[in-house]
This record gives structure tokens, sequence and C-alpha cells, in this order.
């Protein structure tokens, strides 16, 4: 047992499980290479994870960089301060939230937005796809409207300047600088 | 290259994501992949539930309804009862879609969670992680193929030469069967992380309480942490959202009614005119090319059993009608709930002698196309609210949907609902 852990790197129920789960993904990618189309298929089920893992995240990530490193705080935080009180309000979060929900709308519902699904829109349903794009447009201008306001209401709220370090003032009330709109 | 500068290399990352100081996230850890992970199996629990639901639904063992081969196939596994109200299909169809979407902001927090662990190096430590990590193709894989090829279905965009059906169900069980495994090795860890940290303790800190977890090689946790911009909750808040947005965007078209108007992004989240026929159509009379045929006047349906008989429209009219409010519902999650008129099939089937062990097989006038003939179980002709409707709202049905007669049963899939029927066979069991 402990020779086996040592050779394997785990306890036999690991390689038994996997064993199954290979019988039975086996079976079912069979049952479809069985239907033809097999190179369009892997294709597709290689380059759904490569494409995920290589594009659509990096692509994210480095959206994401460039956005938290220019605007991570407020501009009444800069001023003044070297590092930004805690209870300072990040604006990046401001233009996050609405970007990833707009982003997912987009990534999901890309073939009505974009058009894509035209042809057979029109021979299901005998009308033509229009709207979709506007929709998406004007839910993405509320979002980012919405958060927009959400930050704005939440500076003004806050004192002009902020209490300085031993002064009598109670801490801050209010947000503690991380919100979750949307 | 001799072994040991292998061995140097290995031991050595290369630069980039290889590297552990590549990562810098402070979010991500064994809780944070935790409690997603542990969120979304309880989605993908419902969707695949649904997903059996559905493809039983189908009756695959009826007639030739069977799209994906029977003789491979397990078969029904969980079906919906006989007796089951006319809406059972419309709900968990309609649940299969909208679970399935707003699992997917889930899907893509959780992926984006574990990303270092697909730069890991050395690429396998032990046979056991390198059979671990080539179920992790399986697992990823299929839950992007399943995900993306269900997506794009819905929205009737097939960019793909292989059957859906067969790709979308067999893709089902490979990742099913990977997620099982998966789920069994990772419960350790997924225990271990909630007993450290609670399961809901770390949603209780904002921006400012935010830590990073501790770093462990192998782990998720970053070894060199940037300093957080959004806390563990607010990521999920804005997981949240967005699955609030494609929820709104799509339920909708499942409920129907005047929630239509309001899945704003959803196919079918559209009104075309009024009237008692403006209700949405799944392929035009025109599109497939039965205008003709359908609009002739002396259409006859053929009813054959132990005996055969033909009758025209207005001897349908003469049989005893009844009105029940079904919906039609799609697989691709939209349904859309109507007063039908018409002939039960349990008359049609008495008068040609049928016994009510007979299943039904009905063509449509189409020629060509998929779905142009279907069959029903013996349970299913039986049901007194399964008809050939031949009115929908107190009106003849539409040339759309389906004039001059088409068949409506309780919690059948829509496509099943045969259109613009030439002919019903009742065969004894």
């Amino acid at each position: 047992m402990a020779g086996f852990r040592r050779l394997f790197g785990s306890h036999p129920l690991h390689l038994v499980g996997h064993l199954v789960m290979f019988f039975v993904a086996g079976w079912a990618i069979t049952q479809i290479l069985g239907g033809g189309n097999a190179i369009n298929w892997l294709a597709w089920f290689i380059g759904a994870a490569l494409l995920h893992d290589l594009v659509l995240l990096p692509v994210y990530s480095l959206l994401n960089l460039g956005l938290a490193g220019r605007a991570r705080f407020g501009r009444r935080a800069h001023s003044g301060r070297a590092t930004p009180p805690a209870s300072s309000t990040p604006v990046v979060n401001y233009i996050r939230v609405p970007a990833v929900i707009a982003g997912i709308l987009l990534l999901v519902y890309f073939p009505v937005i974009l058009g894509f699904s035209s042809t057979n829109y029109f021979n299901d349903t005998g009308h033509t796809l229009t709207g979709y794009t506007r929709n998406w447009l004007l839910v993405s201008a509320g979002l980012f409207v919405c958060s927009g306001l959400v930050y704005l209401v939440r500076v003004i709220r806050r004192p002009a300047s902020p209490p300085t370090p031993g002064s009598a003032s109670a801490p801050m009330p209010g947000p503690a600088g991380e919100q979750t709109p949307g | 290259m001799n072994t040991d500068r292998i061995r140097r290399l290995m031991a050595e990352p290369p630069p980039g994501p290889f590297r552990p100081g590549f990562w810098r996230s402070p979010l991500r850890g064994a809780w944070l992949t935790s409690f997603l992970g542990s969120c979304l199996l309880i989605l993908i629990t419902l969707v695949a539930v649904t997903g059996l639901i559905s493809h039983s639904a189908y009756h695959p063992g009826t007639g030739h309804n069977a799209i994906v081969p029977p003789g491979g196939d397990v078969g029904p596994l969980i079906s919906l009862p006989s007796s089951s109200p006319a809406w059972a299909y419309a709900f968990t169809q309609g649940a299969h879609i909208t679970i399935g979407l707003i699992a997917i902001p889930l899907l893509l927090a959780k992926l984006w969670s574990v990303i270092p662990r697909l730069f890991a190096w050395p690429p396998t430590a032990s046979p056991a992680q390198a059979i671990e990590r080539l179920s992790m193709l399986l697992l990823v894989g299929g839950a992007l193929f399943e995900f993306a090829t269900g997506v794009l279905n819905i929205q009737v965009f097939y960019p793909w030469h292989f059957n859906f059906v067969r790709a979308h169900y067999y893709g089902a069980w490979v990742f099913i069967s990977a997620l099982v495994v998966h789920v069994g090795v990772k419960l350790p860890t997924v225990r271990g992380a909630y007993r450290t940290h609670g399961v809901l303790r770390p949603l209780r800190d904002n921006l400012a309480q935010t830590q990073p977890a501790p770093y462990e090689p192998g782990g998720l946790a970053p070894v060199n942490p940037a300093a957080p911009t959004i806390s563990r909750r607010g990521l999920l808040g804005m997981v949240g959202g967005a699955s609030l947005a494609l929820l709104i965007a799509n339920l909708g078209e499942s409920i129907g009614g005047p929630l239509r108007r309001l899945a704003f992004l959803a196919p079918r989240g559209r009104v075309f005119g009024t009237g008692p026929n403006a209700f949405p159509v799944n392929k035009t009379a025109e599109f497939v090319k039965v205008t003709k045929l359908a609009s002739n006047p002396n259409w006859m349906l053929t009813v054959t059993g132990r005996s055969s008989r033909q009758l025209t429209r207005a001897q349908l009219m003469a049989l005893p009608q009844h009105t029940y409010t079904m919906p039609i519902a799609c697989v691709e999650g939209w349904s859309t709930t109507q007063d039908w008129t018409g002939v039960r099939l349990t008359d049609l089937a008495a008068l040609v002698g049928a016994s009510p062990a007979a299943i039904v097989e009905v063509r449509s006038l189409q020629t060509a196309g998929p779905f142009r003939a279907a069959a029903y179980t013996a349970d299913q002709v039986r049901d007194d609210r399964a008809l050939l409707a031949l009115c929908v709202n107190g009106v003849n049905l539409s040339l759309d949907h389906g004039f001059p007669a088409r068949i409506i049963i309780p919690a059948l899939p829509g496509v099943h609902c045969t259109k613009w029927v030439a002919s019903m066979r009742f065969l004894e069991a």
C-alpha cells in the first residue's frame, strides 16, 4: 500500500476512479466520433479549452491589469497621500463591474447581438433579427451610468478632507472601500 | 539531451506563467475555489438532471424518435411521469437553459481561480498527477464544450458540422464522468478549506480586511500577492450580478406572457403582432415549403389502425372537440401557453379500432427536414389532454402554427408537437 502510494503518488482509489471515468468518457467520445465529423468535434472540444485558457482569460486579465493599474483609487484619494486610505472609494470596481457584466452578456449572446443568428432566426420565426445590438448597447450603457451614479453618491457623501491622524473625529462611517453594484 | 539536463530543466520553471510569482491575485486560494466550485456543483447538477429529463422527454425508444442511435445509448434515466402537469417540460427545460446560463459567470470565475494550476511546473510530479491532468482536459473541455454548444443552440447558430444533439448528449457524459471524479478527488481540499475558513466567513471581509491566503507550493494562493483591489465578496457579488443579468435577459422567454418582452437578449423575447395566432413560431410554413400542401382545401387526414379512415377537416371538426390550456415548450428553453382545441387522440384511435396499448406514428406534410414525423407512447395517446389540435384560442390554427391540424401533447418537447399533420398510424405493441 505504502509502496503503491510512493510509486503512483496517490491512493489506489484515485487510480480506480480515474480508470472508470476514462472508460465512461471514452465510451461517450466513441459515440460522438461514430457520428462522423470527428476532426471537427475534436477541434471544438479541445479548441474550447485552449480558446478559454490561452486567449479569453489572458485577454481579460490584461485588460484588468491595465485598468486596475491606472484607476485603482479616485482622484480625491490621490491628493495629498502616497498610499490611499483603506476607506477611500476604489473607482476601478465601478468600471470593472459593469464592464464584466456587459462583457459576459456579449460573450453569451454574441450570435444575436452581432447577427450570426440572422438567417436561421428568419427561417424559424418569419421575422428579421433586429434590436439585439441596440438592447445590449442600452443595457451596457445603463450599467455604466448606474455604476457611475453610485460612485458619485459615495464620493459626495464622504467628508471633503480625510481626517488627520490623531484628530478627535470619529472613524469615517459608510462604505469601507468596496462595493458590489449590479 | 541527457537526463541530467532534463532534470535541471524540470526543476527550473520556464519564465512567465510557469513561475509561481507570475500569478499575483490575492483573492486566489482554496476557499475561493471551493466556494465557487460548491455553488457551481449545485447548478450543474440541476442542469444535468434537467438535461437527462429532456433526453427522455423525446421518448427515444418509441418509433423512430431516437436522434442518438439507440444501440449505444444508455437510454432514458430520469423521466417525467406520464401524469405530469402539461407545463412539466416547459418547467424542466426552462430550468435547464436558465440555470445553465446563470452558471456561466460562476464557471468563468472558477476557471480563473484555478488557472495557475494549468501552468504548474513540473507538468507532472507523479503518475497520479499525470492522469489527473489528463482528466482536467476532459473536465474543462467538456464543461466549455457543453456550455458553448448549448448557448449557440438556443440562438440557432450552428458553426459546426457534427450533430448537435449527439455531441451535446454524449459531451455531457464526458463532462459528468470527469466531474464526478473531480469532486471525489477535491472533496478533502474543499472540506479542509471550509474547516479552516468557515463556509461563509470570508464573505464578511470588506476590501480593507481582505487578506491573501497563505502560500503553499502546489496550491492556488500567490507566493507574491498584489494588493487587493476588490474583496472576495466583491468578486462574488460581481459574478452574481452577471448571473442576475443573464437571468433577466433570458427568463421571460421561458415564462412567456407579459414577461416575454422583458427578456431583452433572449432569441424568443419578442412578440410579433396581435391576435389569437400571434405567439412564437418555430419553422414557418414558407421555410419548410408546405404552404401549398397545407392550404389545399382538399386536404384529408389518413388515420390507420386495425382499419383505415380518411377524414376531411370538416369531419374532424364534427368529432367531439376538447379544449386544454397547454404550453408548447422548445428544447431551446422558450415556451408559449395557449388554449388548444381539437380531437382527442383516444377518439381517433377508437375510430380505427386501435387498442389502448397502441403507439401512434404521426407524419407531417413536410417532405424534407428533421422532425417531420414523430411517434408517441401508448401513455401519451391515452392522456385526455393529447389532442390533434385544429384551433387555438378559439380560431383556426394559422398556417405557421400547423394548419390544418397539429399534435399537442402535455409535457412534450415542442418539435414533437408535429405541425401540418398528414397521417397517423396506430401501431399495436
